[in-house]
């Protein structure tokens, strides 16, 4: 067994080596043609702008590691300064030339991985899960007799923030900043799942078809490990298929079938992306194409706002956060099964939870500000509000949160910091849900009584840094903004002590100076006091 | 202002510091020889396993004793002086104090065993075991086989602790079943299993009678009553525990095994109390023992105590009986009393259920005369302690315990739900005819309003 998983580790590492080599291979010669529709498709009018290119791009060749954004950057200033003195504002280009760059890449590449995009699939995706299939599947003889499976986890250098820990860490937060940042270079990649885009949307792959694609890879990799792992617990195993099911189909397959159906709304839309999450769903671009969209377009827009305003508070009314963050959303799913090697390293100290609180109502609280001030804009057709250009307060939020906090860092840092990184300090939905479920909720952990013995697997396993003992132990119920119902203190405690449920709301919080077992006439006399 | 001092930083001596510093403004000292802050006992195990670090088994962060006014010292208290209440520190200077709670807790058996004090022979009681223990088994190379000697719940963590480290367990217990003087046949029958499916070489009605030393002065072999000799390189001893006293010998206070008490938790000399492991009741309340080593009634008599300190003198008074422990990977609940073979009540009656391939099983005590419901043993299911806590007090009868079961379930959501089985079943054994009612909310949150 041990054999197997050794080759799997191996497996593995090559898939996931070449992966990573892929943006820095290859050649690329951009011919006039292709130049020239890219322009065209673009709306760029400057022609200053395309001579400058033109001479420095069409008919070279460059390798994958030259970046050509600094090149069209500096053409792009060139012209615009040309024609901002001319007052030429339609010649003007906005285009992004990460954006061009990657285009102009994407439709030039030739070489070996355009030409084997099946063989190199198999090469990297391929060799990556079948690999780590080698290594997880064993687990189900060599983790022994169901139940809690945990022994070496603070031994283990990969989750016990020991090297290979940090160099997983180096590589998420390299591989978020190539994404969000130096998309250029993730054109190697996307050759790799061309065929199934193509077979999906219509069109070829762009970096986010490869993020997604990665993503419902990596979970039901990962998911099967959960399986394995909690294959004693049913809520462990219900919840890992929700959450996989959710975002296969609705976070992946349904956003690309819409595409291919060209329907009135063109766009893909992800139905269970619920506002402040889908913090662009109300940006003055959205709410043009939703109402432009038709019938469809419509629907979405009040779906949208029912999902938000109605429908996630009255099902964590109902059924606390959890039905949303680890049952439903992509960036739960993505930490209950990815990041649930790396669940024990939230920090659990009060002065976590302090920074915690301020740093998630923040966010929810810039999120609100700036929706307010994109609909204020939106419906008076302005780009300024009080002094404030409305585009820069969208981009410095799509970067400093969108990007950064929630993907570098979001799931970067899972190896070092635990998994639940943006969920706890960043998400503003899940600020949100957290209102709902700490004032007006059926559900709670329930204490067992005074069964607790204070052994602390409870929070050392919590995902959210929330000192579950600190309750426990004093025979109170949880009752957390910050709880996502994943279950695992219910799962590894060793004595029955904690139970999610859903009940009356009277007598939920329940704080308790002597706990049950102890003397009945002191328990009325501290409570009279 | 009166200065309270605490010996021991277990559960019980700082139940009582938290909840005297709640109820009052008294200067509190904690001394402990054993580590800087309280920790928890029962996690020790988690640690050698890799579950947690040592730090994961502090319930309060460092800063919160200094924030509440507890003043935490390491030391060694080598006797007390209780005329003029001074305490003598072990290298250190003398504390004086106005009440004196004692609260040291157990140290593990050993019952004279040639070899007993051998290196490599050890308990797992204390951080210091813990310690002792990363160093004598620290992988299957260095500590080829282990020999446990007792067996009880200590035994058989360390086992499990030992087996996750892939090394080789001898287990040897004196009983014919595993814990059988404490669970009925069929439990103790269904652990047996457990164990030796875990690969831990169980041998019952195995005494140790020698521990073996090599040139050095470290064990290295056991020798027992079965006239086999075992090579090992470790010699757990889990004979249970006993009052952690020998420093009170001469000291004046009231000792039996632990430091006498009466229901006020008062030791003989006045403003002298014990609490937790070490403290011993003149009588056992109840069915429980004189003297009883479990967490939560630490816990209890912690609370207890502080309540008479800060003013308002209390009885302790632990309610029913309930405990829980976990054997490898199965969890075990009791509520009430559920009496082995061994401890049985003429009027005691059982009803078994064993699932027909899954560890879970249930055992229900009853009169069998009144059929009221006296208690119940469960592995493999989790029951919730506030309903059978009520359903004692209310003296229920079995009949009514079976009608209503389902409230009592505390499993996790979409778990496999066995109290239709398990009442067909005693319906067949008992020709009743109880058909489970459906679990209600109302009725698991309600609070009986008397409660006497």
């Amino acid at each position: 067994m041990k054999a197997i998983q050794n080759i799997g580790i191996a497996v593995f590492l090559v898939g996931l080596g070449i992966f990573t080599a892929l943006p820095f291979l290859g050649n690329f010669k951009l011919n006039q043609k292709t130049f020239d529709d890219i322009i065209t498709n673009q709306g760029i009018k400057s022609e200053i702008f395309v001579a400058d290119l033109q001479r420095k791009l069409v008919g070279k060749d460059f390798d994958g590691i030259t970046s050509l954004a600094p090149i069209i950057k500096g053409a792009i200033d060139t012209a615009n300064e040309i024609h901002i003195k001319n007052k030429e504002w339609s010649k003007k280009i906005y285009t992004s030339s990460d954006d061009l760059a990657t285009s102009i890449r994407k439709k030039s590449g030739y070489g070996f991985v355009p030409e084997n995009k099946g063989l190199m699939w198999l090469l990297t995706f391929g060799l990556g899960v079948i690999g780590a299939l080698l290594f997880i599947v064993p687990q189900v003889i060599t983790l022994g007799e169901k139940g809690i499976k945990n022994d070496h986890i603070y031994q283990q250098n990969s989750t016990n923030k020991g090297s290979i820990a940090w160099l997983v860490f180096i590589f998420l937060v390299s591989f978020y900043l190539v994404l969000y940042f130096k998309s250029e270079y993730t054109v190697n990649w996307t050759y790799l799942v061309d065929p199934i885009s193509e077979s999906l949307s219509g069109n070829p792959a762009g970096h986010w078809f490869v993020y997604g694609f990665m993503y419902c890879i990596v979970m039901t990799v990962m998911a099967i490990r959960m399986y394995i792992k909690y294959r004693h617990n049913m809520y462990q195993v219900v919840r890992t298929t929700s959450v996989l099911f959710f975002q296969i189909v609705f976070a992946f397959l349904i956003p690309e079938i819409m595409v291919r159906l060209q329907l009135s709304y063109s766009k893909g839309y992800d139905f269970k992306n619920a506002f402040p999450l889908d913090y662009d769903f109300f940006f003055n671009w959205n709410l043009k194409e939703l109402i432009n969209g038709g019938g469809l377009g419509l629907f979405i827009l009040v779906w949208g706002i029912l999902l938000t305003v109605v429908i996630v508070p009255v099902m964590v009314y109902f059924f606390g956060k959890r039905w949303y963050c680890s049952w439903v959303c992509g960036c739960g799913g993505l930490a209950e099964t990815l990041g649930d090697p790396y669940r024990q390293h939230s920090s659990k100290s009060l002065f976590s939870w302090k920074i915690e609180r301020w740093l998630i109502h923040g966010v929810l609280l810039f999120a609100l500000v700036m929706t307010g001030f994109t609909l204020y804009g939106f419906f008076t057709e302005t780009g300024t509000v009080l002094g404030i250009k409305v585009q820069s307060i969208m981009n410095t939020y799509s970067f400093l949160i969108g990007a950064i906090f929630a993907g570098v860092i979001g799931t970067g840092f899972y190896p070092i910091f635990g998994n639940r990184v943006w969920c706890r300090f960043g998400c503003p939905l899940a600020a949100y849900l957290g209102f709902v479920q700490r004032f007006k909720s059926r559900f709670r952990i329930t204490t067992n009584g005074g069964q607790c013995i204070s052994c602390g697997n409870c929070s050392t396993y919590c995902e959210q840094g929330i000192d579950v003992r600190a309750y426990a132990q004093k025979g109170e119920n949880i009752v957390r903004s910050s709880c996502v119902g994943c279950g695992v203190c219910s799962a590894v405690c060793p004595r029955g002590v904690l139970k999610l449920e859903n009940g009356p709301t009277e007598g939920r919080i329940n704080p308790t100076e002597v706990l049950l077992g102890n003397d009945v006439n002191l328990m009325e006399l501290v409570n009279k006091k | 202002m009166e200065h309270i001092v605490i010996i021991g930083n277990g559960i019980s001596g700082v139940t009582a510091a938290r909840h005297i510093r709640k109820l009052s403004d008294k200067r509190i000292t904690i001394i402990s020889a054993e580590t800087d802050y309280f920790f928890s006992r029962t996690a020790l195990m988690y640690v050698y396993m890799g579950h947690m670090k040592f730090e994961h088994t502090q319930p309060y962060e460092n800063w919160f004793w200094k924030k509440n006014r507890i003043d935490l010292v390491k030391g060694y208290v080598n006797s007390i002086d209780h005329k003029n209440q001074i305490l003598k520190i072990k290298n250190s200077t003398d504390i004086s104090y106005d009440k004196l709670v004692i609260a040291t807790g157990s140290k593990p058996n050993k019952f004279g065993w040639p070899g007993q004090d051998l290196d490599h022979v050890q308990g797992l009681y204390s951080k210091q075991d813990l310690d002792a223990l990363e160093k004598n088994a620290p992988n299957k190379t260095v500590c080829k086989r282990a020999v446990i000697v007792g067996g009880g719940l200590i035994g058989i963590e360390m086992a499990e602790m030992l087996r996750s480290r892939d090394i080789p367990v001898t287990f040897l217990v004196r009983e014919s079943s595993f814990w059988n003087g404490v669970l009925p046949k069929g439990e103790s029958q269904l652990i047996n299993e457990h164990i030796l499916e875990h690969h831990i070489d169980l041998q019952l009605e195995t005494s140790l009678i020698e521990i073996l030393a090599d040139e050095n002065g470290k064990a290295r072999a056991v020798t027992t009553d079965k006239g086999d000799t075992i090579e090992c390189d470790i010699v757990g001893l889990t004979a249970g525990v006993s009052p952690n006293i020998n420093f009170l010998k001469d000291s004046g206070i009231e000792l039996g095994r632990g430091v006498k008490v009466n229901r006020m938790l008062e030791t003989n000399i006045p403003n002298i109390y014990a609490i937790g492991d070490c403290a011993e009741q003149h009588k056992g309340i109840g069915y429980r023992r004189p003297i009883e080593a479990v967490w939560y009634t630490g816990r209890m008599m912690g609370e207890t105590l502080a309540q008479t300190i800060c003013g308002n003198p209390t009885e302790y008074k632990p309610g029913h009986w309930f405990n829980s422990a976990k054997f490898l990977d199965l969890e075990y609940q009791t509520y009430g009393w559920v009496f082995s073979e061994r401890g049985r009540k003429e009027y005691e009656q059982h009803f078994y259920w064993r699932h027909t391939t899954e560890k879970i099983c249930v055992t229900i005590a009853f009169h069998k005369d009144t059929k009221a419901f006296l208690g119940i043993n469960t592995f493999g299911i989790r029951m919730r302690h506030a309903i059978f806590d009520r359903w004692l007090t209310e003296n229920r009868s079995i009949e009514y315990v079976m009608e209503y079961l389902k409230d009592a379930n505390f499993d996790p959501e979409f778990f496999a739900l066995y109290e239709q089985e398990i009442i067909t079943h005693f319906n067949k054994e008992f020709g009743a005819d109880i058909s489970p009612k459906k679990k209600s909310w109302k009725r698991i949150f309600t609070i009986p309003k008397a409660r006497a």
